[in-house]
């Protein structure tokens, strides 16, 4: 890229968040642009087509007063860069980067570009480490490891925000290791983020937090950017400062929605639903940024939060974050009806990486059979909910309407553990209780040897 | 004329470049900008060429040189790509962190096969040889007890003047041909070109999968083709390392086309820890491994699946049985699409160019059961399972549809199934195979004389299992009749222990034939079993059929060892049952 800025007097055209350059020479692809007008604060943008002879300007900022033939376009010579550094660590910022705390802008330790390069995959370790996040839903039956992308598929007023704002107040890493939080607002309004940060300075989280916010008043484009700027950091924290970095991201749906504007904007072929079809490759640009390094300490865990529009699981947001990420938490309306909190469907969700972060050494070894059983109940006891709609429970048999009863205590007790924090041992334990009160033959998941240790377990608790 | 122009215009992994030289042709090689950056030329109008871009062009600037490398995209091939990890061009990602670290940054250059590492080499021809592609020259152990035949090219010919044995690397010549053509370990050979053959041959042979639901109901000839559609969570990844781990396959090339890091890291880790069964050798050893992330360049993820299927072409002429997955083509149909786009071409449905089918037949018709070129004669085989991943999971969706034009069989995955956590989720009334036909002589001459019947007659409990369940969904399974509820039973036992498979169970992750024959036979012989109980005049609930399936269960998941004497338990615990 070139080092030298060059300036540029009058642009032939502005439509939307878009300005047009004419003749224009050794313009770099991903340049960034400023734009400057007399009495005004200058627009900041980059460049996403170069061209001999017609450049296209992507504005981060509102265009509203923008007069293009009036305007000085500087191009930096300079690709999209933040600062990052251990000092930004109990700062808050825009979707840019700029502190919004009354701070003055950190010096950091260091600027790095925000489009990441992509991790090399023969340098990643497999994620095999434990989080514990004290909700039972996720560690018992979907488990949370270090380096996974694990989305919370959330629905218009399901609390998928405040499930976040709990893992990140409770999660705990095996060894107390050095441990921070990168949260990135994309498009949340002003009452969830003071809500947010009500909570998080209640539990004070703030310390070893960053906060990056776009809410929904700030223009659409910062929202492309601010997971970037948001990662380039956790990026920093953990491969060059070695700490385990959680980032949670919310809310990924206004993230795809302004990718759609401005794919509109450029006049192109739009994909399923007016996306742009290579919104795939664009979300996975962000979510791939999590991992973990052979030979390196820390590293990146996201919880990315999105709204499923009319609780449609096949619509592109959440499928194409399906196809990506490593598993996905849904949570349910019906649930959340009957006052379950934290309303987490559990035959839905999924951890692909569950296996690798149970078991022997690091939670117990019948961990897997433990969940298999309960989920295979659980399904039984729905499957059965079904049929009592039609045939009534009396016509149920005696198998179906034992795990009919099971499927009620299930949501209730287990799943619904409302505010209290459960540590794995908890979670384990609220499971076992709930297991012991169906009959041995009805546990068909469970091996003999499981179901020995187990007892043999509770007998020594009970001696103590 | 200059083989050199400048960038005019660069948008996403596209660039355009001014004045093009004349000589310029159609999918050639270029490099482009200051770091050189890799890609390939895909439109030519008058004097300006468009270039797809195999690398991020972020930074790229205008006015920067392409340069014209006058050949096609092509991929060295000789030993040592056994083992290896290439990214989606064919650079050595081992080599290419060694060089630039844990990231991958544009413009790196690793060659695809260790320039440096002498290999072993026995000739096998004498000097004054006339020889033609294909022939044997010579072999090289490429790894423990592999030998890896040294071929002349295929566009070569003529008489050996020269062969030596001895340590060569794979860019000397080990010999030379009388009109003085250097004879080496390695050739580059065109990723879009399907390699020659003499002859392609129909396949009566199943491809061996090690998974129960693929080889007992869906079987497909060596040397078929597979389309995997499924939705996200159905386990098309864990099917696609199962088959890649155990499958009956010489060499097994696997594209990771656009899917997750984290499971390439899992892969790597895990597969040189694994033993083929077969060879005793790691199962590492026998793969190849293409990588190209989702979040790495998209144009490279377009090029990956004709790299691995030219890598698997060049092992199949050998002689050998060579096995390809693709996880995923939808993932390589994305990439299309969106280069499609940036080209403006008139989309076709769903925004897809209208020659997406025509692509995919071209690379399935890859596949196939063929004698090679050359002597002495072989038989050579291709076997391609392509994953798709459609969106919503909905199979009316294009790459699924233009998939099942070409392909032998459909592995349908359905997401309900995975709910019930019925793995593989295989369903069983969209999956079809069109090989099934073909090959039941082999497994009636390599497994059981009784294979056709147990097969139709799973088929067939499976189909009536889903016509009572929805009658029982509506009345209740206790309203049922006796023999119903039976056959109820004995579908489950068929859907829970012979088509369910645990790809995490060290004992059941791979199922033999002869393990798969048995469970199946069991699972039918409980079906007979207890309708005789139920004519004789015993009720359903006096079967007692729980102790069964507890058997049942342990059997599928104990050692190999023990199977034959499970299994004897088992049908006199049915005896019991008969009464």
């Amino acid at each position: 890229m070139n080092a030298l800025p060059r300036h540029h007097h009058g642009a032939s055209g502005v439509a939307g968040p878009l300005l047009y350059l004419r003749r224009s020479h050794a313009v770099a692809l991903g340049e960034w642009v400023e734009i400057r007008m007399p009495d005004r604060s200058p627009w900041r943008g980059q460049v996403i087509d170069a061209g001999r002879e017609v450049t296209v300007i992507q504005v981060l900022e509102e265009t509203v007063g923008l007069a293009p033939a009036q305007a000085t376009i500087t191009l930096t010579g300079e690709e999209a860069s933040t600062v990052v550094g251990r000092e930004l660590l109990g700062r808050a910022f825009n979707g840019i980067g700029s502190p919004i705390d009354g701070l003055p802008a950190p010096v950091g330790e260091a600027t790095r570009p925000i489009w990441g390069a992509p991790l090399n995959p023969v340098r990643r370790a497999r994620p095999a480490d434990f989080i514990e996040t004290g909700i039972s839903a996720i560690d018992g039956m979907n488990t949370l490891v270090r380096g996974q992308k694990l989305p919370v598929f959330s629905g218009p007023g399901l609390p998928g925000l405040e499930l976040a704002a709990r893992i990140v107040e409770q999660a705990r890493a095996p060894r107390d290791e050095a441990f921070a939080v990168v949260f990135v607002g994309i498009g949340i309004t002003a009452r969830e983020t003071d809500a947010f940060l009500e909570r998080f300075d209640r539990s004070g989280a703030r310390e070893r937090s960053v906060l990056y916010l776009n809410q929904t008043r700030d223009p659409t484009i910062e929202r492309l950017l601010a997971p970037r700027v948001a990662l380039t950091q956790a990026e920093y924290l953990a491969f060059e400062l070695g700490m385990h970095v959680l980032v949670v991201i919310a809310d990924l749906t206004h993230y795809c929605e302004a990718l759609r504007e401005i794919a509109t904007a450029r006049e192109e072929i739009p994909g399923r639903r007016g996306y742009p079809g290579y919104m795939y490759s664009d979300l996975a640009s962000i979510y791939e940024r999590a991992g973990v390094l052979t030979g390196r300490l820390g590293s990146v865990t996201q919880i990315p939060i999105l709204t499923m529009p009319d609780d449609d699981i096949t619509h592109p947001i959440p499928d194409l974050t399906g196809y990506i990420t490593e598993g996905q938490v849904v949570l349910s309306r019906d649930l959340h009806r009957k006052g379950v909190f934290p309303p987490v469907d559990v035959l839905p969700s999924l951890s692909r990486l569950m296996n690798a972060g149970i078991g022997e050494g690091k939670t117990r070894p019948e961990h897997r059979a433990w969940a298999n059983q309960l989920y295979a109940s659980y399904a039984r006891g729905c499957e059965a909910r079904l049929m009592a709609a039609i045939v009534g429970e009396a016509g149920l048999s005696p198998v179906d309407r034992r795990a009919l009863a099971f499927s009620e205590r299930f949501e209730t007790a287990f799943v619904g553990q409302g505010e209290r924090r459960r540590g794995i041992e908890a979670t384990l334990e609220s499971g076992w209780q709930l297991l012991e009160e169906l009959p041995r033959e009805d546990l068909t998941r469970l091996s003999d040897a499981a179901w020995a240790a187990r007892s043999a377990r509770a007998t020594a608790g009970a001696a103590e | 004329m200059s083989d050199v122009a400048r960038l005019v215009r660069i948008v996403g992994a596209l660039a355009e470049a001014e004045p093009l030289a004349e000589g310029a042709s159609l999918y050639e090689l270029v490099r482009v900008g200051n770091r050189g950056l890799l890609g390939e030329v895909v439109r030519i109008a008058g004097r300006r060429g468009t270039i797809q871009v195999y690398e991020e062009t972020s930074g790229l600037s205008l006015g920067e040189p392409v340069t014209l490398t006058h050949e096609a995209l092509t991929i060295e091939l000789g030993p040592g790509l056994l083992g290896g990890v290439l990214d989606g061009v064919g650079r050595p990602l081992v080599d290419v962190a060694l060089h630039h670290g844990d990231f991958v940054t544009p413009g790196t250059t690793s060659p695809t096969l260790d320039a440096a590492r002498r290999w072993a080499f026995t000739p096998t021809v004498p000097p004054g040889s006339v020889v033609q592609g294909g022939d044997q020259l010579g072999t090289v152990e490429e790894r423990p007890g592999f030998v890896h035949r040294v071929l002349v090219p295929p566009d070569i010919s003529g008489t050996v003047a020269s062969i030596d044995g001895g340590d060569f690397t794979v860019h000397e010549p080990f010999g030379r041909l009388t009109d003085d053509t250097p004879l080496c370990l390695a050739h580059r050979w065109p990723v879009r070109r399907p390699r020659p053959v003499s002859q392609r041959l129909a396949s009566h042979v199943p491809f061996i999968t090690g998974q129960r639901v693929f080889d007992l109901l869906f079987p497909v000839a060596e040397g078929g083709s597979v389309a995997l559609p499924g939705g996200f969570g159905t386990g098309k990844t864990v099917i696609e390392q199962s088959l890649a781990k155990y499958a009956k396959a010489d060499v097994v090339i696997y594209v990771g086309c656009g899917e997750r890091g984290n499971e390439m890291a899992e892969v790597l880790e895990e597969f040189p820890h694994l033993t083929d069964l077969r060879t005793g050798q790691s199962v590492m050893d026998r793969t190849v491994l293409l990588v190209n992330t989702s979040n790495m360049p998209v144009a490279a993820r377009e090029a990956s699946v004709y790299v691995g299927i030219t890598i698997a072409e060049f092992y199949r002429d050998m002689g050998y049985r060579v096995a390809l997955m693709a996880d995923s083509l939808s993932r390589w149909a994305e990439a299309l699409r969106e280069i499609s786009a940036r080209l403006q071409e008139m989309p076709g449905e769903e925004g897809y160019p209208t020659y997406l089918g025509n692509r995919l037949g071209q690379f399935y018709e890859r596949a196939g059961l063929v004698t090679t070129l050359g002597q002495p004669p072989r038989e050579g085989s291709l076997t391609v399972i392509g994953a798709i991943s459609p969106p919503g999971g909905d199979f009316s969706e294009p790459v699924t549809q233009a998939s099942l034009r070409v392909t032998g069989a459909l592995w349908a995955l359905d997401p309900e199934l995975a709910h019930q956590r019925q793995f593989p989720a295989v369903d069983w009334e969209t999956s079809y195979s069109l090989h099934a036909e073909s090959t039941t002589a082999w497994f009636v001459a390599h497994v059981d004389a009784d294979w056709p019947a147990v097969r139709r007659e799973t088929l067939a409990l499976l189909q009536r299992d889903r016509d009572l369940r929805e009658i029982a969904a509506l009345v209740g399974p206790e309203a049922l009749q006796d023999e119903d509820r039976l056959l109820l039973e004995a579908a489950r036992l068929v859907r829970d222990h012979v088509l369910g498979q645990s790809a995490y169970d060290p004992n059941d992750a791979l199922s033999t034939l002869t393990k798969t024959f048995l469970l199946a036979s069991l699972a039918r012989e409980v079906l007979t079993a207890g309708t005789r109980a139920l004519a004789a005049g015993r009720s359903f609930e006096q079967l007692e059929l729980t102790g069964i399936t507890r058997l049942m269960a342990e059997l599928r998941s104990a050692p190999i060892g023990e199977l034959d004497a499970r299994a004897a338990a088992l049908r006199q615990a049915l005896e019991g049952v008969a009464g």
